[in-house]
């Protein structure tokens, strides 16, 4: 028969964990080309190429934040809980592109420039927004490994919540800094919205079924 | 058996503005003709002849005195990075999106507050220029920024030869309107067409310019074939292309960015470093064609251009004339 843990860790988890890197790696890719140290690659960072780099940070992050939110509302339609197990490993590489969307940012885009930064933070409300969201990001990945979930204990539930706003701020910071067509950036609050529903939903049926459920006999 | 009304399709009916441009047409030919007969026996004759397709070569003399000492971008920097939101909104989709598209043959329709009015085609309006090359610095309202050898001619010449009246106290520009051609356009991104406009001391300004080519040949579509507009003083979404229409008005234009957020783009669009987008800074600007760790550049006011166009806004507050 076969077992679920070793699928997971010789099957699902390195598919997951290869899909997961495969923007890093093709940044990388692009970032040797641009630089010369290898002829060609199938990303070309193009014209822009900080410009590029920022969209290809920001994305995944985003993407992969929302789809830690996807895991619950997945375990809970199809009954497969062990898709738990892929949650932290996604909402780690979701915090691994949020932190290399803000280095290029501040490295590449504002050369260190650490006083035309911290203006940026203060004056300009999607980086604000966008800088918030990182820095509630970072807690939640260091408090994600098994040590610290023991350790905390029903406090890590609480303190994961906050991966809620996470996204929320995420979204934003991407629909305020889009010039004019905010189709993209629409897309992405409808599907959060969706999966915040589901939640919602689900938690008000919790909270109203001793009630209306039939009585035992 | 089921009867079927035989349909006229919306494809058959000409459409009112087309209906109505046909009426404008035969009211301007005679206007059109006087036209003609000014630009007649000059040198452009041969270069009219020339113009086949995008890409083409033409023949110019490069303006030294009106050019930058910058290094130019790349002719694929400036040719696959390109804001032309009728082509899509992502800067690589024009490039992409506008390789069908038909620049030629093109009409240009002029009217409004002048005496000189009509339907001229593309080669009418060519043919008495003869055409220069000027390397301009190009800012976009994005904060960043390009070096781009044009080709074309002062927009003041073409200007002086419809005859504005005293009414003429701005000038407005429309880009074609071609949903099938211009797949940006079915969607409302922006109000289609898109419309910019200039005062007349601007339009007549010597720095103002009219491209129909970069490198030294004709514009490639994704870059506003065959002609548009360059105001190198101002922000890149004022320099409007694939121009169809210039009109001469009393009022000031509404221009397509502005109606679509008025708190973030006027109509004057100047570049100004002290003046921030409600967004982000416009201090400073990344050179496109940089290395990756380049440093980004100090916006100049005016991009630059100062010292020739400082003086249009003399008493004006900048700042509120965004």
């Amino acid at each position: 028969m076969l077992n679920v843990t070793a699928l997971y860790r010789f099957g699902i988890k390195p598919i997951v964990f290869a899909a997961c890197a495969a923007p890093a790696a093709l940044m990388t890719l692009g970032i040797l080309a641009a630089v010369g140290k290898i002829p060609s690659s199938p990303m070309d960072l193009g014209a822009d190429p900080v410009d590029r780099l920022l969209h290809a940070c920001g994305i995944p992050a985003l993407n992969m934040l929302l789809i830690t939110l996807l895991v619950t509302p997945a375990r809970m339609l199809t009954g497969w809980s062990h898709l738990l197990r892929l949650r932290r490993m996604l909402g780690l590489f979701a915090a691994f592109y949020a932190l290399a969307h803000f280095v290029v940012y501040a490295w590449l885009d504002q050369g260190l420039d650490l006083a035309a930064v911290g203006a940026d933070i203060i004056k300009r409300p999607y980086i604000t927004i966008g800088m918030l969201a990182l820095l509630l990001l970072v807690p939640l990945a260091i408090t994600s490994t098994n040590r610290m979930m023991r350790r905390l204990g029903r406090r890590w539930q609480k303190l994961h919540k906050l991966v809620y706003l996470v996204v929320l701020l995420g979204v934003w910071h991407y629909w305020w800094q889009v010039k004019k067509d905010i189709r993209e950036p629409l897309l992405y609050f409808a599907i959060f919205g969706v999966l915040m529903a589901f939640r919602a939903y689900r938690a008000f049926r919790v909270k109203s079924a001793p009630a209306t459920a039939p009585e035992r006999t | 058996m089921k009867f079927e009304t035989p349909r006229i399709l919306p494809s058959d009916i000409t459409s009112r503005d087309l209906f109505l441009d046909r009426r404008r047409v035969l009211r301007y030919a005679a206007a059109g003709a006087a036209f003609g007969a000014l630009g007649a026996g000059v040198s452009g004759r041969a270069l009219a002849a020339t113009i086949a397709a995008p890409g083409a070569k033409l023949a110019y003399t490069p303006n030294a005195a009106l050019s930058i000492k910058d290094p130019p971008n790349s002719y694929e920097d400036i040719t696959t990075y390109n804001n032309f939101y009728e082509f899509g909104t992502d800067k690589s989709d024009p490039a992409v999106q506008a390789r069908d598209f038909k620049p030629l043959p093109w009409k240009v329709t002029v009217d409004g507050e002048a005496e000189v009015k009509g339907s001229f085609d593309f080669e009418d309006i060519l043919r008495p220029l003869s055409l220069e090359e000027r390397i301009y610095r190009l800012r976009c309202v994005e904060a960043w920024s390009m070096v781009i050898p044009w080709t074309g001619f002062p927009l003041a010449e073409l200007i002086k030869r419809f005859k504005p009246t005293s009414k003429a106290k701005y000038v407005e520009f429309t880009t074609l309107m071609s949903p099938r051609q211009m797949p940006g356009q079915r969607s409302p991104v922006l109000r289609w067409p898109y419309v910019e406009g200039l005062r007349m001391d601007e339009a007549m300004h010597p720095l103002t310019f009219i491209a129909v080519g970069v490198y030294g040949q004709m514009l490639p579509n994704q870059n506003g074939a065959p002609l548009r507009l360059v105001v190198p003083w101002k922000y890149g979404f004022k320099s409007i292309k694939s121009i169809v229409r210039i009109r001469f008005t009393e009022l000031q234009p509404k221009n397509s960015w502005q109606v679509a957020a008025p708190s973030e783009y006027g109509f004057f669009a100047n570049v100004n470093p002290s003046v921030d987008h409600p967004r982000w800074s416009q201090a400073t600007e990344r050179r496109i064609g940089g290395s990756l760790l380049a440093k980004r550049a100090a916006t100049l006011p005016f991009n630059g251009y100062a010292e020739q166009v400082a003086s249009l806004y003399k008493g004006m507050d900048l700042r509120r004339n965004f």
